[in-house]
């Protein structure tokens, strides 16, 4: 194990900066992003988490698939560059890090997404354990260990000195890159971290949530539940739930006139707009409850049954702080499977 | 709030044995002791219904969609505030006054739970009022804080204590707690006013560039009841499902905001649901304030059925150019 | 915003710039009024681009946002006269509409020059032509537009 003061972190963020571009949680007008790292950017390695997860990272916002320019009667095609140079997110909690196996198994499945493998290829993630969670975490229901992320690199703060761990051969590349920063430490101070973060863990108030229900009923008396309708009847159709979510995954493909050709970009979507997956003829799915429904199916049922019996979900509580009517995926859990479990 | 509660209950009861309604949008308590939802309740489950210092999110708009169907009328539980939403939409003829019980209650000011987070306070298990403070358990302890500096955004410049609209108030409001206005309506706009162009500028877009367009602000919006938003129409040539760039985060937002220029009673949902904390409301509070100048002073929903300011006109009004003219 | 894109760079500037103006100009006096310039062998900047209106209150204020998004420098509205309307009523309206329209792109913190309001009736050649060379003066002035602009428009 190795470590760094904190006092002295900008040193080792200009160096990472020096030769790659480097992520980092940094304020903007009062809230932390993962954004890229310049001197004297607010880096708040302390914020528990950002408000769009760490996903931004590989599977952007809004990215441009190719162009076509006009010339006459010529049309000519440019694909859009992937991404070729190493970059470093620094930061990730343990949650967003699990995020990232449960969309691999959708975008690298047969055939992979190029943009995004090219990310994966070339990103290099530095977790950084939990040590002071909030009510609103319940990642240990999923198996995740927020003291210890599973990433390339995985580091902890204590008492104003970062402790720093290779864990892939990535990690261990870009630990060679800096190690002019770093020196030796012994585990007693991370350890004893992690021993205290695990008795708060337990103390969590949403520490125990039984998701048994989901796995052992058949999909389709749970897509028939009556109480979907009262969870989602006051359910504004606004897409805060999707666009906070490590996990949410569905983007929709769009061409924007630029008046001498077309740039077609991508962009996430939500299940919970009107037009989603909107066809020529109709809506696929006309009311909110079934809007509702299928974004609670996918994480619940869906998602297990297609990959292996994992969760669509890491619990990072996001959707629990950010959604305007309070409506949740805990509350869709307990109200559905909390007594039959 | 706890005496208010139990006043209301039992009127709730009371209205639901007379046969007046049959169902009631009122507040669900949630996980916490701040994530209240919204829902409807029938006679089965009144006694669930919460009022406390989080039960911020203006009701209006879900009568919208509520008030529709059933066989009597809808109960809706309107804090002052509401009141004027709730005229808007009786004038906009987006709800039908006919099909509503509107109930007047009081309020004595909503907590902002993202205020309370912002003290640096986490881990939040419970939450009690304890005269002007809030105490506060947390995993990590108890903490306290002052109650007027946790006030939602729209509560700081409380519109007073006096329901505007409605069929009966649950107690007069002459009787009802003052409630304290903690601060001017006008200052934060006034301050970007007196900035430079550039800083104003640099301000908004670094405000606006956290914008995920969630469309948050536009869905909680009780003016915003378009069957079809025209970022949502495909033959708008402006729709999109985020914005692609900066100039996309500026479009969204000043239309936006004039889409409900002269109906916006300043409710402040916008600001309470934005994910990101982006003061949206300063930009609706820019465009009340100009028409308090220019064309005098008003105040969207006071009263029902009354022409807007954007949908009248004097043969006095001032110029466009005023814009440049004003310093 | 756009996190980790390797395809939106801003593009080079190139050597002469002629700014764009966008005239909205109600068919009734305005347009006219452009017509009567020209008959009268006014001249005005051939920069200026002029879409034809039904009435200044066609002009919502997406329009003007869009204009600015395709490129334009500069945009202006021209209407009949208050009290002259075709229509009426249609450029109170419109008074209203871009009074705090503009007020609001200045709040912003946007040039509040590159916009501009005038009335202009289908005899008042002279005066179109003298509004639009003293508007062009003023966004030649000013510069390229960068705070309103849609990069995606200009690659």
């Amino acid at each position: 194990m190795l470590k760094i003061a904190l006092a002295g972190i900008d040193r080792l963020f200009a160096a990472i900066a020096a030769s790659k571009k480097l992520y980092l949680p940094i304020e903007n007008a009062g809230e932390v992003e993962f954004s890229e790292y310049s001197e004297g950017a607010k880096v708040r390695l302390d914020a528990l988490q950002t408000v769009k997860s760490a996903k931004d990272a590989f599977f952007p916002f809004t990215e441009n698939m190719m162009q076509f320019h006009t010339d006459g009667k010529n049309i000519s095609v440019e694909a859009a560059k992937r991404v070729d140079e190493d970059f470093v997110v620094f930061g990730v909690r343990a949650c967003d890090a699990r995020s990232f196996s449960i969309l691999d198994k959708v975008f690298l499945a047969d055939p992979p997404d190029s943009f995004y493998a090219a990310r994966r290829a070339h990103g290099i993630i530095v977790g950084l354990a939990c040590h002071r969670p909030e009510e609103t975490c319940f990642c240990t229901n999923f198996g995740i260990d927020p003291t210890k992320p599973e990433t390339d690199v995985t580091a902890w703060i204590e008492d104003g000195v970062l402790y720093w761990e290779a864990q892939t051969e990535k990690g261990k590349a870009l630990t060679e890159e800096i190690s002019a920063f770093l020196e030796a430490s012994d585990e007693k101070a991370v350890e004893e971290q992690r021993e205290r973060t695990k008795k708060i863990l337990e103390r969590l108030p949403l520490a125990n949530l039984d998701l048994s229900y989901f796995k052992t009923h058949p999909e389709l008396e749970i897509f028939k539940r009556p109480e979907w309708k009262e969870l989602s009847s006051h359910c504004l159709g606004c897409g805060t739930c999707t666009f906070v979510c490590p996990t949410c995954q569905c983007y929709d493909i769009r061409d924007y006139n630029t008046g001498h050709g077309i740039v077609r970009y991508r962009c996430w979507d939500s299940c919970m707009y009107s037009d989603f997956t909107l066809m020529a003829a109709v809506n696929s799915r006309k009311s909110q409850v079934e809007r509702f429904r299928q974004r609670f199916m996918h994480k619940l049922v869906y998602n297990p049954i297609n990959h292996e019996g994992e969760f669509g979900c890491v619990g990072c509580g996001r959707c629990l702080r950010k959604c305007p009517i309070s409506m949740n995926i805990v509350k869709v859990a307990k109200t559905l499977g909390g007594e039959q479990a | 709030m706890r005496d208010i509660r139990e006043k209301l209950l039992k009127k709730i009861h009371e209205l639901f044995d007379a046969g007046v309604v049959d169902r009631v949008v009122g507040w669900k308590a949630g996980e916490f002791c701040y994530d209240v939802t919204p829902a409807l309740f029938n006679a089965g489950n009144i006694d669930e219904i919460l009022y406390d210092a989080f039960c911020g999110p203006n009701q209006s708009k879900f009568l919208v969609k509520g008030a529709e169907g059933g066989e009597k009328k809808i109960l809706a539980l309107l804090k002052p505030c509401d009141t004027y939403s709730y005229n808007q939409l009786i004038t906009e003829h987006r709800i039908d006054p006919e099909k509503i019980y509107a109930l007047g209650i009081p309020c004595t000011g909503m907590v902002d739970i993202n205020k309370i987070r912002a003290l640096g306070i986490s881990g939040i298990l419970g939450i009690e009022e304890d005269g002007e403070n809030l105490k506060i358990e947390t995993l990590y302890g108890t903490e306290s804080c002052k109650k007027a500096d946790v006030l939602l955004e729209r509560c700081l410049v409380c519109k007073g204590k006096n329901h505007v609209a409605g069929d009966e108030l649950l107690i007069p409001d002459e009787e009802a707690p003052e409630v304290p206005k903690c601060a001017e309506r006008m200052t934060e706009v006034e301050k970007l006013e007196a900035m430079s162009p550039e800083e104003r500028f640099n301000w908004w877009r670094s405000q606006l560039s956290k914008c995920i367009r969630c469309n948050a602000c536009r869905n909680a919006c009780p003016a915003c009841t378009c069957r079809t938003c025209v970022f949502d129409n495909p033959s708008s040539g402006v729709s999109a499902k985020v914005n692609t760039n900066d100039f996309e985060e500026n479009m969204f937002h000043i239309i936006r905001a004039f889409h409900v220029a002269g109906r916006c009673t300043d409710c402040g949902e916008c600001s309470r649901v934005c994910p990101q904390n982006i003061p949206l409301h300063l930009l609706n509070r820019k465009f009340i304030k100009d028409i308090d100048e220019f064309y005098g002073e008003y105040q969207a929903g006071a009263e029902p059925n009354v022409r807007g300011p954007l949908i009248s006109y004097t043969e006095q009004d001032v110029e466009p150019s005023i814009v440049m003219t004003r310093g | 915003m756009q996190l980790n894109d390797t395809n939106q760079a801003v593009p080079a500037e190139s050597g002469a710039y002629k700014p764009l103006i966008v005239a909205f100009c109600c068919n009734w006096c305005s347009y006219a009024g452009a017509d009567t310039a020209g008959s009268s062998r006014l001249s005005y900047p051939s920069n200026i681009k002029i879409i034809r209106v039904p009435c200044s209150c066609r002009v919502n204020p997406l329009f003007i946002l869009r204009a600015f998004q395709r490129g334009a420098d500069g945009v202006i509205l021209c209407g009949c006269h208050p009290g002259d309307c075709h229509y009426t009523t249609g450029n109170y309206y419109a008074r209203r509409r871009m009074t705090l329209l503009f007020s609001m792109l200045d709040y912003l913190g946007i040039e509040r020059e590159r916009t501009r309001v005038e009335w202009i009736s289908a005899a008042e050649g002279a005066k179109f032509a003298a509004t639009m060379n003293e508007f062009a003066e003023t966004i030649n002035r000013l510069g390229k537009n960068r705070k309103l602009r849609d990069l995606r428009c200009e690659i």
